[in-house]
């Protein structure tokens, strides 16, 4: 069954011709795909991220419409899991692994780190759209803590020296 | 192509061979070895006293433990089979032998044109930690290496799961050499490739350094010693993307011989005598539920594997989706021909991409086989898999919040009863099963449950995996008999803390669990004893804590967790993890009485004793545990306004060292001119008029200031 592969949910799918209408299109027809749909509404909304960047008010009342189920049962669903977010986030999503062995290894100094050379705070995007930051619970790569992930790119054993450095390999892409 | 029999399977598990013969001269049966290696000394270590560790069973419990060295263990029916490895074994010694002579050349006995022509392997590893040290690239350097000499037909690389030494990746492991490479880098390929793969000599410094003696070690690494690798028994060895190395090596076996040979009731009997327990952290027995689910009324019943791995710090199931899949999904379709169930979901993260990717091709070679899907190896039993996406909720590892989960809705936990045993997924029985518990399962129903139920304690037996991490030397997975001490995984597979600092706690069970003292290290830890002293197995994290560690910031981390994490639906959990954190933080800030304490147990309690599922009820424990066994640190934070690790930055307290010149830079800079000192000589800080803005700190030029 073709059902959406999470992992690059962090940027969006290459969408050929553009064009918002070409992304609902695009939602439709994995919706049409699917076997049952209600009881997929989860697998829907990562499919839905992955197309839309975000998950808007006009997307989630858009899979209510599809599915036949209250709009209000979609935002509580979107609302309840991390990984769902409702504002765009930037071209990069820069994530700082808060797991227990990242955190005993100073992650706080690569976050607060992180946070200076952005300025922004954790969950804000800037201003230039360029990056987002998250923080996220355990990669698992615990061998290699503090961990920095940037769009799905582990960086291990981050000092906060390099930080700067990290970051600006995405500021020139 | 479909295996319609057990012979089909048999004859392409021969078949098979080929591919893993290279690898099988040397480890094809990694935990009989293992099992040979457990010092029988370990026993008796453990069973000393367990000083001052309130709330232990001592040791009773772990009769015979660890004991399970030589091969008597293994059940008749093995026997012979058994027999036959035992020489290989030795064969392989006297091999051993003779390549070492010349260390470290150890191919290097063989003549140059021999060697020209040996067929070998190369293992590299492609788990999470090492793909992230570009593991990936190497691969693709080596294969390009291999094929611009023209020797690609003669050695195989192969991508594995996680070997488990994380600390050291990227690993690499040759064979029939046997030869263990740690920390490799790209540009180490065209090295590797001509001297050990074309020359045959060991690249040295490649090589794993005990730390003991100085000695390089080629094999039989000090971390792999008092392990018993069974859940993990095919991790690092076979390419988890080829179903055959999985068949080569035994693979479906058991599930043929549940289906052709074992009534569904045999098979329960068989998992219960086992004494298999929960991995996931409640430590059910695994049996017991299968057999409740059995006798639950209804047609339509379904399986469910529960890979949302979300304690932080834990990734032993994540390691096993990536490195042998295959034996959770025979797992999986063994429940199911016990249960009666034909459909199987498993639940996983979304954080896991590449465990992902690999159980969707394992489910589709398998199904392809016939190993899943319609009439499985041509019996009556049709068992799917599906895969569910979690999307970053920790409450959805507890069974009834990862059912609604997979309904599509918010994962909130129910009432239990009922329990999914008996009203589960849309109203249906619902077995849910943790990944690790599953890759016992094929093992056990191939080896019999004596075999198994040799290895671990009394009340736990098999072996349980640890996630080891922290501030300790060997980051890595580790699998341990069940009874095993902490010190002995700390210490002897751990390598002791990093940088030679002192130990002081181990926190094991994650958001769950408890942190556990120094005083307890020489508990045998099962699911009772863990209990016992405030802490619980959970999934197995199990995170190293040193001198630098200010335990009540320890415990507002986790608090900090289980408050984003709470589901919200009850009060005692939802409210009371927010307070208990507004507690912990006001302590860590400077502002704490000694009456918080008193508070945090009161509410601790009560949170414990009002909370519907397992997040709540344990929520409370890192505050008590720590508040039980380092309530001095949380006094010094009140009455002394002091945080002895120095880790709280309003607590902190800067100090001049006999390093300081005297160059009177950090008197100068001190914003209220809180230092004291003629130049040239020792600075002194005023602790009373001192700020803790750390300005001082990072003016001085020769690091002589301190924050403790």
């Amino acid at each position: 069954m073709s059902q959406s592969e999470p992992g690059q949910m962090t940027q969006q799918a290459e969408i050929p011709d553009g064009g918002v209408n070409r992304q609902f299109a695009l939602l439709d027809e994995f919706v049409a795909s699917l076997p049952y749909k209600k009881e997929n509404l989860i697998a829907i909304l990562h499919r839905a991220q992955e197309i839309f960047g975000s998950l808007p008010e006009e997307v989630q009342m858009h899979i209510a419409y599809l599915l036949d189920i209250p709009a209000a049962k979609v935002y509580g669903v979107v609302s309840f899991y991390s990984f769902f977010t409702m504002k765009a986030r930037g071209r990069h999503v820069v994530n700082v692994c808060t797991g227990t062995a990242c955190f005993v290894r100073g992650a706080a100094k690569i976050q607060l780190e992180v946070e200076k050379q952005l300025g922004i705070k954790t969950g804000e995007t800037t201003e230039d759209g360029l990056f987002t930051l998250e923080s996220l619970r355990c990669v698992g790569a615990c061998g290699l803590a503090p961990v920095l992930v940037i769009d799905g790119k582990v960086y291990g054993k981050v000092e906060v020296g390099q930080v700067k450095e990290i970051l600006g390999e995405y500021r020139e892409k | 192509m479909r295996l319609e029999t057990t012979d089909a399977l048999n004859r392409l598990r021969d078949e098979s061979q080929r591919l893993i013969e290279v690898r099988a001269q040397a480890r094809i049966e990694p935990w009989e070895q293992q099992m040979g290696s457990i010092p029988e000394d370990s026993g008796a270590e453990k069973a000393e006293s367990i000083p001052e560790c309130s709330g232990v069973e001592k040791t009773e419990s772990i009769p015979g433990g660890v004991g399970v060295e030589d091969t008597e263990s293994v059940p008749q029916n093995a026997g012979e089979k058994n027999k036959e490895e035992v020489e290989d074994q030795d064969k392989d010694k006297d091999k051993d032998k003779d390549r070492e002579e010349p260390a470290p050349e150890g191919a290097g006995g063989a003549a140059p044109e021999e060697r020209a022509k040996r067929e070998m392997t190369v293992l590299v590893c492609g788990g999470t930690g090492c793909q992230a040290s570009d593991s990936e690239e190497i691969i693709a350097r080596m294969r390009k290496e291999l094929a611009a000499r023209q020797m690609q037909d003669r050695v195989r690389v192969v991508k594995t799961g996680c070997f488990g030494f994380c600390e050291k990746g990227p690993i690499m492991e040759i064979h029939p050499d046997d030869v263990f490479y740690i920390e490799v880098s790209p540009d180490d390929v065209p090295a590797i490739v001509e001297e050990h793969l074309i020359q045959g000599r060991y690249l040295e410094r490649l090589l794993y350094v005990n730390p003991v003696n100085g000695e390089r070690l080629e094999r039989n690494l000090p971390f792999y010693h008092r392990q018993l690798r069974i859940a993990l028994r095919h991790c690092g060895l076979i390419a988890p993307e080829d179903v055959k190395e999985y068949i080569a090596l035994g693979g479906y076996q058991a599930l043929a011989k549940a289906l052709f040979q074992m009534k569904p009731s045999e098979v329960i009997a068989e998992i219960r005598a086992s004494g298999l327990r929960g991995r996931g952290g409640g430590g059910f027995s695994t049996g017991l539920k299968w057999e409740l689910m059995s006798r639950a009324e209804g047609g339509q019943r379904y399986i469910i594997c529960n890979a949302d791995e979300g304690d932080p710090g834990a990734f032993m199931d994540r390691s096993i989706l990536e490195g042998d899949p295959n034996s959770v999904l025979e797992g999986m379709a063994l429940a199911g021909y016990a249960v009666g169930a034909t459909h199987g979901f498993i639940y996983i993260r979304a954080e896991y991409p590449l465990a992902v990717h690999r159980l969707q091709t394992a489910i589709r070679q398998a199904t392809g086989y016939g190993l899943l899907g319609e009439r499985i190896l041509g019996s009556d039993f049709c068992f799917g898999i599906e895969i569910k996406y979690g999307a970053g909720a920790f409450v959805c590892g507890e069974e009834t919040a990862l059912i609604h989960s997979i309904e599509g809705g918010r994962g909130e936990p129910s009432v239990k009863p009922p329990y999914p045993a008996q009203e589960g997924l849309w109203g249906k029985p619902t077995c849910v099963n943790n990944v690790e518990t599953l890759a016992n399962v094929p093992i056990i129903i191939e080896r019999g449950a004596d075999w198994y139920a040799e290895i671990g304690t009394e009340k736990s037996k098999g072996t349980k995996v640890f996630a080891l991490a922290g501030k300790v030397n060997n980051v890595g997975l580790v699998e341990v008999p069940m009874g095993t001490t902490l010190r002995e995984i700390i210490f002897d597979i751990g390598g002791g803390v990093k940088k030679g600092k002192r130990f002081k706690a181990a926190q094991t069970g994650g958001p769950s669990g408890g942190c556990i003292p120094a005083q307890c290290l020489d508990t045998p830890i099962d699911y009772e004893s863990l209990l016992g002293i405030g802490s619980m197995m959970g999934s197995g994290g199990l995170i190293v804590l040193d001198e630098d560690d200010c335990m009540v910031n320890v415990a507002k981390f986790y608090l900090e967790f289980t408050v984003d994490e709470s589901c919200g639906r009850c009060t005692a959990c939802r409210v009371g993890t927010k307070r208990l954190h507004e507690i912990l933080s006001r302590i860590t800030e400077g502002k704490g009485e000694l009456e918080d304490l008193d508070r945090l147990t009161e509410l601790g309690g009560i949170i414990k004793d009002a909370s519907l599922c397992g997040l709540g009820q344990s929520a409370p424990n890192p505050v008590l545990s720590t508040l039980k066994y380092f309530r001095d640190e949380y006094v010094a934070h009140i009455v002394e306004r002091h945080c002895p690790a120095g880790v709280c930055e309003a607590l902190a307290r800067y100090t001049i060292t006999e390093k300081c010149i005297g160059c009177t830079v950090c008197a100068k800079n001190c914003p209220v001119s809180c230092i004291a000192g003629s130049p040239k000589k020792q600075h002194v800080i005023d602790q009373e008029r001192c700020i803790r803005c750390g300005t001082c700190q990072a003016k001085c030029p020769v690091d002589a200031i301190v924050r403790k």
